[in-house]
């Protein structure tokens, strides 16, 4: 505080002076209807809304007018459980960075911003309805070898018993962290899944649990990545840069690395 | 069999498809160095090239098809990537999470591409008429005064310099990024990518110093 008045005057008027955004949201029936962009202007939006928020307000008026609201897919609203989505002007999630669209606010846009919302596009995701899009193919890459054989018959050994080098462990939580929103494929110039998939083998093969498995797991999440039809990775980083969660390139090169010695070993 | 299918076996073949053609570009540039510090090495350098068989018949295919598998791997990519997403985004901010370069090798490498149909029908075509069609005599003497008079017409040596500075662009991206395909990505990563972009543009400079300097020094007769 300087003089009684706060230090950031800008961020204090975006959250209490309200604004005028005007908005093009890709509206689309269902998943056999075309689609098209519809122009809305919303007002008294504030700065301290999220962007989940205001499009909430907006679906009020919609109702209240006897329109049929937007739909878009949202659960936690807390940026943990990897459900909302939504391209935001050309970015998944936004302009913000290491946030989710729940957790972005209002605050980063200005009064009579245009704001162009679209659902995550690739043909790996198609859209069911509006905005929301069906991600059950990262369902079915994790189902291919995303996960541990463990006996759980009454015998099961504590994980803990298990020494495992501090580095290592960081890293499988860092791989872990993934939600599994899109945010990567929707980045991608390519569509491609490759940094969900690569984080969702990263975090098994840096740990001896995952090692029994690792063969199998890589060569099953791969095909079952290409099967559902992303495309290839070429490096742009876009995705390292778009995740909410900060998942890094460098399980990209993991999986990379697991992959050519699995197809080595057959 | 599933190595050969992959996605990632795609990758594979695009990064070391690249990096054989990266040793290539700097035996080259080596060689084309001669050109200007000592005409007669580049002469003999130029003639042993060019009639040793091991050059001839074994290294000078495998280039070749280290140029073919690079270029039709890097089209049959882009008809894949532009196919996963069908309906494209009203409003795509590329810009605001990856270089230029990266998003656009495919543009990068077709100009490449397609110097390489112009520098083919300069060199290479002209050399196996040389030797093959028209059945000359073994002249080591010879290739510095062709290489020199190439570059005579500016049009030719401006195609050259524009060719060398998309092919600078292309290294740029490609080359650090052949590491990442292959798995490598560790603590040595930020000095492999300065060496790689030192290496885009340093190579490219040379090739364009190269073609210039023919350009204004031809040789008078």
């Amino acid at each position: 505080m300087v003089d009684g008045k706060p230090n950031n005057e800008q961020q204090t008027t975006n959250n209490y002076i309200t604004m005028k955004l005007y908005l093009k949201i890709w509206r689309q029936k269902d998943a056999s209807s075309p689609g098209k962009i519809v122009d809305y202007t919303l007002d008294g939006v504030e700065g301290d809304m999220s962007f989940l928020e205001m499009l909430d307000i907006l679906n009020e008026e919609l109702v209240s007018k006897g329109e049929e609201p937007v739909e878009f897919d949202h659960d936690c609203r807390e940026g943990i459980c990897g459900t909302c989505s939504l391209q935001i002007n050309g970015e998944p999630h936004g302009p913000d960075r290491l946030v989710t669209t729940c957790q972005l606010h209002m605050r980063k846009f200005n009064d009579g911003d245009t704001i162009v919302i679209e659902p995550f596009r690739a043909n790996a995701f198609p859209v069911i309805k509006d905005l929301i899009v069906d991600r059950s193919a990262f369902d079915r890459i994790q189902q291919a070898g995303g996960y541990i054989s463990v006996n759980t018959s009454g015998n099961t050994v504590d994980a803990n018993c298990i020494p495992i080098n501090k580095h290592d462990a960081d890293e499988a939580m860092d791989a872990a962290t993934c939600i599994g929103c899109g945010a990567c494929v929707a980045a991608c110039k390519n569509a491609s899944a490759m940094l969900f998939t690569s984080a969702k083998v990263s975090q098994f093969a840096l740990l001896p649990q995952g090692r029994i498995e690792a063969v199998e797991r890589v060569q099953n999440m791969v095909r079952q990545m290409d099967l559902e039809g992303f495309g290839n990775c070429t490096n742009t980083g876009a995705c390292e840069v778009e995740c909410p969660k900060g998942i890094s390139l460098t399980n990209i090169a993991r999986m990379n690395r697991e992959y050519l010695s699995a197809s080595l070993k057959g | 069999m599933s190595l050969i299918k992959s996605s990632l076996a795609r990758k594979y073949v695009m990064a070391l498809s690249g990096l054989f053609l990266v040793i290539f570009l700097l035996l080259h540039v080596t060689i084309n160095l001669a050109s200007v510090l000592s005409p007669d090495f580049f002469n003999e350098a130029s003639h042993f090239m060019g009639y040793n068989p091991l050059i001839q018949f074994l290294m000078q295919p495998i280039l070749i098809i280290g140029v073919i598998v690079h270029f039709v791997m890097g089209f049959v990519l882009e008809i894949q990537n532009k196919k996963a997403r069908g309906i494209g985004y009203v409003k795509y901010n590329g810009s605001a999470n990856a270089p230029w370069v990266s998003r656009n090798m495919i543009y990068s490498g077709l100009v490449v591409l397609a110097f390489l149909a112009l520098h083919f029908y300069d060199f290479w075509v002209h050399e196996m008429a040389y030797k093959y069609v028209e059945a000359n005599p073994e002249d080591p003497t010879r290739y510095y005064h062709e290489t020199v008079e190439k570059f005579a017409p500016i049009w030719r040596t401006v195609l050259y310099v524009i060719a060398f500075v998309l092919l600078g662009l292309h290294l740029w991206h490609g080359f650090a990024s052949s590491f990442q395909s292959m798995g490598v990505n560790n603590k040595y990563t930020p000095n492999i990518k300065r060496c790689a972009k030192t290496f885009a543009v340093v190579v490219p400079l040379l090739f364009a110093f190269i073609a210039i300097y023919h350009h204004l020094n031809p040789i008078t007769h």
